[in-house]
């Protein structure tokens, strides 16, 4: 249920030093795991639900969130995962990255937490922009068609830090 | 000597002006805090206020942005284009339910 704020702790904030709300995250998405892409997604959504500018750029392996084919494939690592509690002995049978995912996916579900395409499609209807690195996109050998269609445009790192300015950065 | 209607700051609200008692809402109120937040209240933007308290009154939770998108009738994009900046938490204060205090 709702967690109740205690008076007290709720007066003691108000005493603090009033910072100026942030009026921009930009959020650069590096990993193409599961638990590497979803937090950058969570916090993407939740800055729109603050009325919060932001910016995604996907780069290097975190482009698979947002790849038209890679996208519904993205799996939770269960190799050099030590929070998982798995031997990676373990980890690297086969079937167990799937079967990770799956519980994982199924416990997303439950608190309404959507599949990595739907919840691209969610941001960018949120209002969030979506990049894809130019720099990974020439090293894979990928084009703007292999992206779905919620990726905006391929763009440079200098390209990236004007749209961040003025904001904040977050590497995921 | 007439009674007279409580109007929305006159009811138990919290720091942010969240009705902390969903009961004390009416239609006036939700057209009050509408107004507060320079939104004049459309069809569109009733379904999805009702919508929103409903769900809070039968399960104890505000949706999800998700949910709402998907079945309050009115799209994602179309919720950020009627309740500026914060569909949710805008939707539930106009609602008179408390602040969501989900993530997603």
């Amino acid at each position: 249920m709702a967690t109740t704020i205690v008076p007290e702790a709720a007066g003691r904030a108000a005493d603090a030093v009033e910072a100026p709300p942030i009026q921009k995250v930009s959020i650069v998405v590096s990993h193409g795991s599961l638990e590497g892409i979803y937090p950058a997604l969570i916090m993407a959504n939740g800055a729109r639900m603050e009325g919060i500018e932001a910016n995604l750029f996907f780069t290097f392996f975190g482009m698979d969130a947002v790849h038209r084919k890679n996208q519904e494939r993205v799996h939770v690592a269960t190799v050099g995962n030590p929070a998982l509690h798995l031997p990676s002995l373990i980890g690297v049978l086969p079937g167990m990255s799937t079967l990770a995912t799956r519980r994982m996916q199924h416990e997303m579900e439950k608190l309404d937490i959507p599949p990595i395409p739907e919840f691209i499609q969610l941001v960018a209807d949120s209002g969030a922009r979506l990049f894809a690195c130019k720099a990974s996109v020439d090293m894979f050998h990928w084009a703007k068609d292999d992206f779905v269609d919620a990726i905006e445009d391929i763009i440079t790192v200098g390209q990236f830090y004007e749209m961040a300015a003025g904001g904040q950065i977050i590497f995921t | 000597m007439s009674t007279t209607v409580p109007t929305y700051h006159q009811l138990d609200l919290d720091a942010e002006g969240f009705l902390q008692k969903p009961e004390q809402w009416n239609e006036d109120i939700a057209r009050e805090i509408a107004a507060e937040n320079g939104i004049a209240l459309t069809d569109a933007h009733w379904k999805v206020v009702r919508f929103m308290r409903d769900r809070f009154l039968s399960t104890g939770n505000a949706p999800t942005i998700r949910t709402l998108g998907k079945e309050s009738g009115v799209s994602v994009k179309e919720l950020y284009l009627l309740f500026p900046k914060a569909p949710a938490k805008l939707a539930a204060k106009i609602g008179g339910i408390p602040k969501p205090h989900g993530c997603i």
